[in-house]
Parts: C-alpha cells; sequence; structure tokens
C-alpha cells in the first residue's frame, strides 16, 4: 500500500518536475548540432520562473476566454498526465477506457488553446488557429488507432495495462505491429508537439508556425502555463512512444523509473536532431505526413488481422 | 397512461384556444407557451416513472380504421425519448414567448404557437402509439405540423423552397415506411407493434426500408438534403426542436422496428457503422464549411446522427455475434447521445436563435466579438460547444466514451465480431471529433470572439430572461450530465433490455462494468474542474501585485490592426475544407486586386450540398424530362378527359369479368 502510494506520489513529482528539462534538452541538441553550446539545462526553470514573475498586458479586445485558456489547458494536460503510466508503475488513475479520456484530455486542451487565440481578433492568431485544427484532425484518427492497435495486441483496455503488456516477448513476435505503431506515434508526437518538420517552435515572428503563433498575445504568468503546459504535453505524448520502444520492466520502482527518464532524454535528443537536420514542410505537405501516420496505424491493425 | 394522454389533450386544446384568441397577441403568446410548457410537464411525470422502475402501462381502444386500433404503450424505451421531447420542448416553448414576440407587429402569433403545441403532442404520439396506422397518422401530423412552423416566414423566397423540399423529403421517407407496415403486416394481419413479424428474408427487406424511412427523418446521409435546408428556415426555438428531438424519432422508430425483426444478421451492423460513418464525417464537414450558423448547427445534426448510428451499429454487431457487452456499450452510448445531443444541440440552436435576434443576420462572416455584449449567451453557446465536441468533462464526452469503450471492446476481443467495422468507428470516431472540435471553435470563436466585422454586432444585446433562462438550464444540463453519468447510465437498464430483448441479467453484467470506469471518468472529471479552480486562484494569486495592462493587439508589432484582418469562418475553414475539396466541392468567386492601388477586390465561398447538386438534381430533373414526354395527355379538353374515365372504366370491367 505504502509502496504503491509512493509509486503514484513519485509517477506524479517526476512528469511535474522534470518536463522543462526534455525542452532544455532538445534545445542543448540542436545547439551543438548547429556548433553552438547552448543555453544551461536550467534554463527553462529560469524562464519559467521570470515569467512567473511578471505582470501582465491584454488586449482589449480579448475577454475572459483569453484569461481562461492557459489555466484551463494547463489543468487538462496535468490530468492527462496522471493517465499516463511512466517507467513501469502503474499510473496514478486507470480503468479500462482512459486512453479515450487521455485523447480527448489532449483535444480539450487544444481548443481552449484555440479559442483563446482567435479571442485576439489577431490574423496571426486566427492562422495559426486555423492550422492547429485541421493538423489535429488528421492526428488525432493517427493516435486512437494507434492506441488501438497496442490495445489489441495486448487485450487491455487501459493505458496502465496496456503497457504493462508491452514487453520483450511481446515484441518479439509482435515486431511489426509496435514498430509501425511507434512510426505513426512518433509523427503525432512531433505533430502534437509543434515540432520540425510540422512546425518551428524556435520562430516567434515568423508567420509559417503553428503553435508558438496562437500564443503571441500572451504574457506573464499565462505564458509561463502556456509553455510548462507544452512541456508536460512533450512528456505524455513522449512516455507513450518511449514505453513502446524500451519496454523494460525489472519491477523495481526507481531503476524503472530511471529507464523510463532515460528514454524519454534519448527521445529528446532524437528530436533535437530531426529538428537540427530537417526542414518545416511545405503547409500543404503537412497533411500528406499525418495520413501517412494513420496509414500506419492501420496497416499494424491489419497486421493483427489477418 | 392517461396522465400522458391528458398531456396531449393539454397541448392541443392549448394550442387551439391560442389560435382563437391571436386577436390579442400577448393573450395568444402566454396562453401558447404557458400551455406546452403545462403539457410538457405533466407528460414528464409518468415518463419518468416508467424510467425510475414503474411497469409499462398500454391502453387499447378499437377504430374503425382498416388495420388500425388507438394502441398506445408506456415503455421503458418510449419512455426514455419522451424524457428530452418534452423537457426540450418546454424550455423552447419559454424562449419561444419571447422570441415570437419581436414578430407581433408583423404576424400573427396564433398558428406558430397551434402547430408547436400539436408538434410536441404528435411527438409524443409517435413514440408512444403502437399501431402502424396510428403509428403512422401521428408521424404524418408531426411532419405537417413541422412544415408549416418551417415555413413560418413564408415571404422569404428561400424559406418557401425549404418548405417544399422538407414536404417532399418526408412524404418520400412515409412512402417507406408505409410500405414497411403493409409488409411486415401481412402475416399476422395486424398492424399491432407486438403482432408485426418477418421471416428472415423478409426481414432484411424491411430493416432496408426501415433505415430508408426512417434515416430520412432522422438525417442519415444521403437522405438528409432537408434537414440543412427546413432547420435554419424555422424559428430558432422550432430549430432547435427540430433538430434537438424530432429528429430523433427516426432513431427511436429504427430502434422500435429492430425490436420487431428478430435476431440481426452481421450486415446490418455493417450498414448501420457504414451510415454512421458517412453521415458523421459527411456532416461535420459540411458543417465546417457553412457561413451560416443555423446551417451550420443543421448540418451538425447529420454529424450526430452518424454518431448515433455508429453506436447503434457498434450494438447491432454485438447482438448478431452474440456479445452483450459490445450490445450494451452500443446500445447504451446510442441512447446516451440521443439524449445529450437534444440538451447541446437545443442550447446551440437557442444560441444562434439570441445572436439572430440581437443582430439581425446569420452569417457569421458579419458577426465578431459578440461575447462582450451578450456575455450570457455566449458562455451557453461556448458549452455547448464545448460538450458537442465531446470534450470532458461535459455530457458529449461521456456517450462518446461509451461507443469508443464498445468499439475498443469489440477490437480487442478477437474472433467473435468482425473487427473492420469496430476499427472504422474508432477512426471515424476520433476523424469527427477531430472535425468537430474545427468546427465548433469556427463557430464560436468567429462570432462571439474577436472584433465585431460589421456594425451589426455593436447593436446587440442580451436577450430577455425567457430567452436567457432556457439557455442556462440546458448548459446546466450539459455540465450535470457530464457529473451525473454513472447513474445515468446505469438507469439505461431497462431501456436497453426493451430496445434490445435481452435479459435483465446479460444486460446487468456489461452495464455495471460501463459504470465502473464512468465512475473514474467522472472522477477525473471533477479533478479537473478543482484543478482548474485551483490555478485560477494561482494565477489571481500571482497578478495580484504586479502591472497589468490593457493595449492593442500585438500583431507582431502592427499597431493598426482592423476589424477586417481578422480571420473570417472561410479563411479558418480553408485548410480543411481545401484538403476534404474532393468531397465538398466548395465553390469560389474570386475577384483579385488588380492595378497599383487596388480596391474591390472579394472572395465569396458557398458550399451547397453535394447530395442535392449530384444526387437528387439530376434524378428529378430527368424523372421530370421522362414524365414531360408525357405532357399530351393533359390538354385542357374536358370532353377527352371523359374519354379516358370511360375508357379506364371500360378496361377496368372487361379485365375485371375475364
Amino acid at each position: 500500500m505504502i509502496t504503491a502510494l509512493s509509486h503514484s506520489f513519485l509517477h506524479m513529482l517526476l512528469p511535474l518536475a522534470l518536463a522543462p528539462l526534455l525542452l532544455s534538452v532538445i534545445n542543448r541538441t540542436k545547439a551543438i548540432v548547429a556548433g553552438r553550446n547552448g543555453q544551461v539545462l536550467l534554463q527553462p526553470y529560469y524562464d519559467l520562473a521570470k515569467l512567473l514573475r511578471k505582470g501582465a498586458v491584454y488586449s482589449h479586445t480579448t475577454t475572459w476566454v483569453f484569461r481562461a485558456g492557459p489555466v484551463v489547458g494547463l489543468a487538462a494536460v496535468i490530468v492527462a498526465t496522471t493517465l499516463v503510466p511512466f517507467g513501469g508503475a502503474s499510473a496514478a488513475v486507470s480503468f479500462a477506457g482512459d486512453l479515450i479520456l487521455f485523447a480527448y484530455l489532449l483535444g480539450l486542451l487544444r481548443f481552449v488553446t484555440v479559442i483563446a487565440a482567435l479571442d485576439t481578433g489577431s490574423s496571426f492568431e486566427g492562422m495559426g488557429a486555423s492550422r492547429e485544427v485541421t493538423f489535429s484532425a488528421l492526428a488525432e484518427p493517427a493516435l486512437l488507432l494507434a492506441l488501438a492497435a497496442v490495445a489489441r495486441q495486448t487485450g487491455s483496455l487501459s493505458l496502465t495495462t496496456m503497457y504493462a503488456g508491452v514487453t520483450g516477448a511481446t515484441w518479439t513476435h509482435a515486431a511489426p505491429v509496435f514498430a509501425l505503431v511507434a512510426g505513426a506515434l512518433m509523427v503525432v508526437f512531433l505533430t502534437e508537439n509543434a515540432r520540425m518538420p510540422v512546425d518551428d517552435p524556435t520562430t516567434h515572428l515568423e508567420l509559417t508556425m503553428i503553435h508558438e503563433v496562437m500564443v503571441l498575445d500572451h504574457s506573464g504568468p499565462d505564458l509561463a502555463f502556456i509553455v510548462y503546459g507544452s512541456a508536460l504535453k512533450l512528456w505524455v505524448l513522449g512516455v507513450l512512444l518511449v514505453g513502446l520502444v524500451v519496454p523494460i520492466h525489472s519491477g523495481n520502482a526507481w531503476a524503472d523509473s530511471i529507464v523510463g527518464f532515460a528514454g524519454l532524454l534519448g527521445l529528446a535528443v532524437v528530436t533535437g536532431i530531426i529538428e537540427s537536420s530537417m526542414a518545416r514542410w511545405r503547409l500543404t505537405r503537412v497533411p500528406q505526413l499525418l495520413v501517412g501516420a494513420c496509414v500506419l496505424s492501420t496497416l499494424a491493425l491489419v497486421l493483427m488481422l489477418r | 397512461m392517461l396522465l400522458l394522454l391528458g398531456a396531449t389533450v393539454v397541448l392541443v386544446a392549448s394550442g387551439a384556444v391560442a389560435l382563437l384568441t391571436q386577436r390579442s397577441p400577448w393573450r395568444c403568446n402566454v396562453i401558447g407557451a404557458s400551455g406546452a410548457v403545462a403539457g410538457c410537464l405533466l407528460g414528464l411525470l409518468p415518463a419518468s416513472r416508467v424510467l425510475l422502475g414503474a411497469s409499462s402501462s398500454s391502453l387499447r381502444l378499437s377504430w374503425e380504421v382498416p388495420g388500425g386500433a388507438f394502441f398506445v404503450q408506456l415503455d421503458a424505451l418510449s419512455a426514455f425519448f419522451l424524457i428530452p421531447i418534452l423537457g426540450l420542448s418546454a424550455l423552447a416553448a419559454v424562449y419561444g414567448s419571447e422570441y415570437l414576440w419581436a414578430y407581433q407587429q408583423k404576424k400573427w402569433l396564433g398558428p406558430p404557437w397551434f402547430f408547436f403545441n400539436l408538434l410536441v403532442a404528435s411527438m409524443v404520439l409517435v413514440v408512444i402509439a403502437h399501431n402502424g396506422v396510428l403509428f403512422l397518422v401521428a408521424w404524418e401530423v408531426m411532419a405537417l405540423a413541422s412544415f408549416f412552423l418551417v415555413t413560418f416566414d413564408d415571404e422569404a423566397e428561400e424559406v418557401r423552397a425549404a418548405g417544399w423540399t422538407y414536404l417532399v423529403a418526408t412524404h418520400q421517407g412515409t412512402a417507406f415506411l408505409l410500405a414497411f407496415f403493409v409488409l411486415a403486416g401481412r402475416a399476422s394481419g395486424s398492424l399491432d407493434f407486438d403482432r408485426l413479424s418477418a421471416t428472415p428474408a423478409e426481414a432484411s427487406i424491411l430493416f432496408l426500408l426501415a433505415v430508408v424511412g426512417f434515416g430520412t427523418k432522422a438525417g442519415f446521409v444521403p437522405f438528409h438534403v432537408w434537414l440543412p435546408e427546413a432547420h435554419p428556415a424555422a424559428p430558432s426555438h422550432v430549430s432547435a426542436v427540430m433538430s434537438g428531438v424530432m429528429i430523433k424519432t427516426g432513431i427511436y422508430g429504427l430502434m422500435r422496428m429492430l425490436t420487431i425483426l428478430g435476431p440481426p444478421p452481421v450486415w446490418w451492423g455493417w450498414v448501420l457503422c457504414g451510415i454512421g460513418l458517412s453521415s458523421g464525417i459527411f456532416g461535420v464537414l459540411f458543417a465546417l464549411a457553412q457561413n451560416d450558423l443555423k446551417r451550420l448547427l443543421a448540418y451538425s445534426s447529420v454529424e450526430n446522427v452518424g454518431v448515433i448510428a455508429l453506436g447503434l451499429g457498434v450494438g447491432v454487431l454485438g447482438l448478431s455475434s452474440g456479445d452483450p457487452t459490445l450490445t450494451v456499450l452500443g446500445f447504451a452510448g446510442a441512447l446516451l447521445h440521443v439524449a445529450n445531443h437534444a440538451a447541446f444541440k437545443g442550447l446551440l440552436f437557442l444560441g444562434a436563435g439570441a445572436v439572430a435576434h440581437a443582430t439581425g443576420t446569420r452569417e457569421i462572416n458579419r458577426l465578431g466579438g459578440l461575447l462582450k455584449r451578450m456575455p450570457w449567451s455566449g458562455a451557453a453557446f461556448l458549452t455547448g460547444a464545448v460538450a458537442i465536441c465531446g470534450l470532458p468533462p461535459l455530457n458529449g464526452f461521456v456517450s462518446e466514451w461509451l461507443i469508443y469503450l464498445g468499439a475498443f471492446h469489440g477490437a480487442i476481443s478477437p474472433g467473435r465480431t468482425p473487427a473492420l467495422p469496430v476499427l472504422a468507428v474508432i477512426g471515424g470516431l476520433a476523424l469527427i471529433g477531430g472535425l468537430a472540435a474545427a468546427c465548433f471553435t469556427k463557430a464560436f470563436g468567429i462570432v462571439f470572439l474577436g472584433t465585431a466585422r460589421t456594425d451589426l454586432p455593436a447593436r446587440a444585446h442580451e436577450p430577455g430572461l425567457a430567452m436567457r433562462v432556457p439557455m442556462m438550464t440546458l448548459a446546466a444540463g450539459c455540465a450535470l450530465g457530464g457529473c451525473l453519468a454513472p447513474w445515468v447510465v446505469g438507469a439505461l437498464a431497462p431501456v436497453i433490455q426493451s430496445a434490445t430483448g435481452l435479459s435483465a441479467a446479460s444486460v446487468r453484467g456489461p452495464l455495471v462494468a460501463a459504470t465502473t470506469p464512468l465512475q473514474s471518468v467522472v472522477v477525473v472529471s471533477l479533478g479537473l474542474v478543482a484543478l482548474v479552480a485551483l490555478l485560477t486562484g494561482v494565477r489571481r494569486w500571482l497578478l495580484s501585485d504586479r502591472r497589468v495592462d490593457e493595449g492593442p493587439t500585438w500583431d507582431c508589432g502592427y499597431a493598426q490592426p482592423s476589424a477586417r484582418m481578422q480571420y473570417t469562418a472561410s479563411s479558418f475553414a480553408q485548410p480543411l475544407t481545401d484538403l476534404f475539396d474532393l468531397l465538398l466541392q466548395t465553390q469560389r468567386r474570386v475577384e483579385t486586386p488588380a492595378g497599383l492601388f487596388p480596391r474591390d477586390a472579394s472572395l465569396i465561398t458557398e458550399t451547397p450540398d453535394v447530395c442535392t447538386e449530384r444526387l437528387y438534381q439530376p434524378v428529378f430533373a430527368g424523372i421530370g424530362r421522362g414524365l414531360s414526354s408525357l405532357r399530351w395527355l393533359q390538354h385542357g379538353r374536358v370532353h377527352l378527359y371523359v374519354l379516358y374515365i370511360a375508357l379506364t372504366l371500360l378496361v377496368l370491367l372487361i379485365w375485371k369479368l375475364g
């Protein structure tokens, strides 16, 4: 009982404390590839602390919807964090069908971000909002079909038991399925987290991006909530991918957590390398990428149906 | 039962009195609305008693009509459909009392009240009728009453056209139902529902007839073409009732007939899943492409009926493969979505009505920034928008969750159920969910947020209490439906039993298995609400001693943003409409800017219904051409007509004798 509790506690505390670190690992990787030293690893924490200490500027145009957006969005992603199993441990909350709630909590985050962007009346933010809903409409089937493939392979409807069922043994006889699912999840991971080749997270003044342009007008604590929320989103979607690719469950909570976190750091490095080595795709080509992810998930399911 | 019949009498009588007293608009308005509310409340009593466990009751009086009988029965399935019908109608009546008042100078208020109350009474009769003839009579009264409500604004050309389309479509549906009842009653010689029967071969034909006949009313693609015409044309409280509950009588009919037709073969499930997918995706895509707020909502009803059909499809797949869990989850999801859709679509139509009432337009691109002038209506509309996207913690999530869970359950139990349709349901629901989010961020965002795009919203004002209270009630219903989900789903047991014919034990087990995780869903949802409250407090505390300024929207440093630079409904939807252009066939009229100092450039996009343009118009035009070749028969010479009659009689006589 005590171990289970401490387990859950650990499970909640780790993402809340360590998620921003993933952002800095990605940035550091990009800097190293580009031949720079890059920022210190704690930079996102400094940024968050700075933003939290600031005041805020709001547009005359905006209403309470704009102010509620970051709050509801952060709450949604924190709650989604409680549903994902991390490092071999069970999630803080798990039940049959929690994967659907997980996907829809991320949907709620997206919904409030989009309407908060539209609230500014800015043409740029409208553009970002429009792109966001377009790409997420295609990313959502890819995500749920990928999870359906894992669910079918492991015979379970809860993220915790699903991921507990992914082991080296299942990999040996379902490697093609899991590989396809991992590919689909990687695309979803990059899309949902506004990463190359879908979106460019570094430019705040270029008009080719999606997520960053939607949060242009947020400032102070609101912006801190958004940055922190996207770090958590990076974490939870990353955990879904890492849990599949690094199926090591030793049974020891600490060891498993360390393995899981190492996997996430690895994913962050891979993301950094992708970001450094690829250009952002033309927006009209992104749907093809996402449809490709849907096809990968579907293919994984078809492989299991044969 | 008598209480329920009393309710219909109250409804019809108050409608008639309203018609008689229409010389005084005020009296007519009060009598019509209060009669509707009283009738609905009276009817809610017996319906909720049956749902809470009272035994079903019936009444049978003989009737001179051949095959007919005044046979009504209130069982769990009827009672379940009565709750949204009566609940939403009562709220719509309250709303209508203020909404219609604006027309008192121009129009008689008697007919709209008479037909509204008649519509409610006929819907009640439709769901309790237990005899084919009585059912069809009630069905027809419902269609005609709503026709007269649709054509309320009959000076407008497009309203008359919409009424005409509706009249043709509804009778096309009724024709299929007529064939259905004739065929189903042939063997037993009676049209009473409990004596209808069919051999398996007949059952399949009957199923297809029912899908077309009831599907026309429900708005299944491709029989939906009347819906986006008729629903926007009606006054908003009528649109709410038509979209929220009237089209569900089609779903009711389909479910009732499934109980009659015997054990379903597996391809029925395939058909229903296919219809659900095409209606869902087609409906939401067209909704996304619309620029008229009420038309958008009407198309979104097609989508939601598709979601309901997906649930039914999953349920029927479960029935045919003998998997009670799948059956129960599918039917529970479909039923709950019926009630949920009544709440949020009713709410959204009432909200759209408030917008039209305040600004005089439904054109999304001419609105903007309304939330500041109409905070209550805006908040209510936002609640409906979140609910209809199926997002937690509101009610829409719960019903979609049940359907998903059913499909996932089918997907992970290999061998028993065909995996392909359930996987299509998962992918389809996800796509529909994503597109719905795009559609309703557009509907809410462009209308209520940003700045006004024309000077219309500047004159907007919040409607009065009679319009606001029903919206608030429905918004509260959406929130409560999310919180009370496990109990609501638990109470569905008798309804599912009467819809599927499963035993109490085999329904109870899967339903308990579904409600246990639902409790966790509710706990998580409440956790979300608590966390939002906590973070709001944190944010307020952080900003309490800081400088909080206001300025213009930053817009990347451009300090002169004008309202026209904002994204519009068309531009917001453009990436998606381009992506699905093969299906949507959006028409564009572009005038590109020309010259050194270009002035008048314009872009107009329009997305007419592909089914109308590509399917019905060619077919009807072809029929017209074919029949016009017979026009020589009709030339206006009376003596020749008499000759036709005489010849016909002669031929008949010879045939009879020979």
